[in-house]
């Protein structure tokens, strides 16, 4: 049984996490750039991050027989100075066009661009990064906002990514719930499901989502990061599938099949 | 599928019966109903008056949801705690973090 986890912040987690996901089948993962939990004070705090992602963190993860690929932006919640953002963004294209990326890099596309507080000023930088994976023709990984602010924020980042013309099939909205699913599935997406333990997701309610609105173009992740979070959490879901007698093939087609057609539409995701 | 059909019409789909559901998360969802009953008990036993606090009023308005009878609960306790309104701040400058719930009477209430 092996699993790919879509969306996990491993610069915030240990060797050991690693490990154990290796242990648990993970063979590849993809880390989209994010808020560290306290703003950076420069746009050069944004480009070591990026090396990070792209140079050191692969080469941790292939200890242990895991791929990595990562996304790159400017998250929304350090996106509401947007003079500031915008010298972030800058610097996204020459990793885009490194060497490396037009032959075999990590990067899979913009990601998690969104919103947060939902302000105009995070809106602007998110239609300024929907440009940006146009024209440089990238899969875009969206971050929805929390709680009381989810539902509005989705739906004001589906009107921003309908208003261009990006395939909606190209396009991934993470975070979805109960009240957001069938909007984004209605309107093409993929949708995400979050499993974090207390403020989101839990696996039986993820079950529940796939039982309601079926298996396709949907997958689950831990985003595991900094906050309490399981890197863990996708083979405990699966086990819930299982637990309630769902088919192996629906378990490995919501954790695997499904991740790897989405992210297949990008040149650099190849498994080995 | 027909083409009017919409992912808002939910599958339904579940391979468990109702018995084999309620064999399997009984003990767990007991376990999270007492905590419901005794978090209830905690705001009564809090000293001073009934705080009228918009997170309050909304969470009492959600348990009513769980025994309406109708489906889709979870999609609906999620709507009530969530902002309907339209306006957009300018920055988010000086905004709390997120509460988890709306006030029900200015910008509640789906
Ligand atoms: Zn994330």
């Amino acid at each position: 049984m092996k699993y790919i986890d879509p969306h996990i912040h491993m610069v915030s987690r240990t060797t050991d996490d690693y490990q154990r996901m290796a242990q648990a089948g993970c063979i590849a993962i993809t880390e989209p750039a994010f808020w560290a939990g306290f703003d950076r004070s420069s746009a050069q705090g944004f480009y070591d991050y990026f090396r990070q992602l792209t140079e050191y963190e692969p080469k941790r993860a292939a200890q242990f027989g895991i791929q990595h690929f990562t996304w790159l932006c400017i998250n929304p919640k350090e996106a509401d100075d947007p003079g500031f953002a915008r010298e972030v963004v800058s610097m996204i294209p020459d990793f885009l066009n490194s060497k490396e990326q037009l032959c075999g890099g990590n990067v899979l596309g913009i990601g998690e661009i969104g919103l947060n507080k939902n302000t105009k000023n995070e809106l602007i930088i998110l239609e300024e990064q929907i440009a940006l994976a146009e024209t440089f023709n990238q899969l875009v990984l969206v971050h929805t906002p929390h709680l009381e602010d989810k539902l509005k924020g989705t739906r004001l980042i589906m009107d921003a990514l309908s208003a261009s013309k990006i395939d909606p099939g190209r396009i991934l909205i993470d975070h979805v719930e109960e009240h957001t699913v069938s909007e984004v599935l209605d309107r093409g997406f993929w949708a995400g499901m979050t499993l974090y333990p207390d403020t989101k997701v839990t696996p039986q309610r993820a079950a529940d989502i796939i039982e309601m609105y079926g298996d396709e173009r949907i997958w689950m992740n831990s985003a595991g990061d900094w906050g309490c979070s399981d890197p863990l959490a996708v083979p405990k879901a699966r086990l819930e599938m299982r637990r309630r007698g769902h088919a192996p093939t629906t378990v490995d087609k919501v954790t695997f099949n499904n991740p790897q057609q989405f992210l297949s539409q990008s040149p650099n995701f190849l498994l080995t | 599928m027909n083409e009017n059909w919409s992912f808002s019409d939910a599958l339904g789909m579940n391979p468990q019966t109702k018995q084999q559901v309620v064999d399997t998360y009984f003990m767990e969802h007991r376990a999270r109903l007492v905590d419901i009953a005794a978090y209830l008990d905690r705001v009564d036993r809090g000293q001073g008056d009934d705080p009228l606090d918009f997170r309050d009023v909304a969470f009492r308005r959600a348990v009513e949801i769980l025994l309406d009878g109708q489906p889709q609960r979870a999609r609906r306790v999620l709507e009530l705690f969530s902002d309907h309104t339209s306006e957009l701040p300018q920055s988010a400058d000086g905004m709390k973090g997120a509460m988890g719930a709306v006030s029900l009477t200015d910008g509640g209430a789906a």
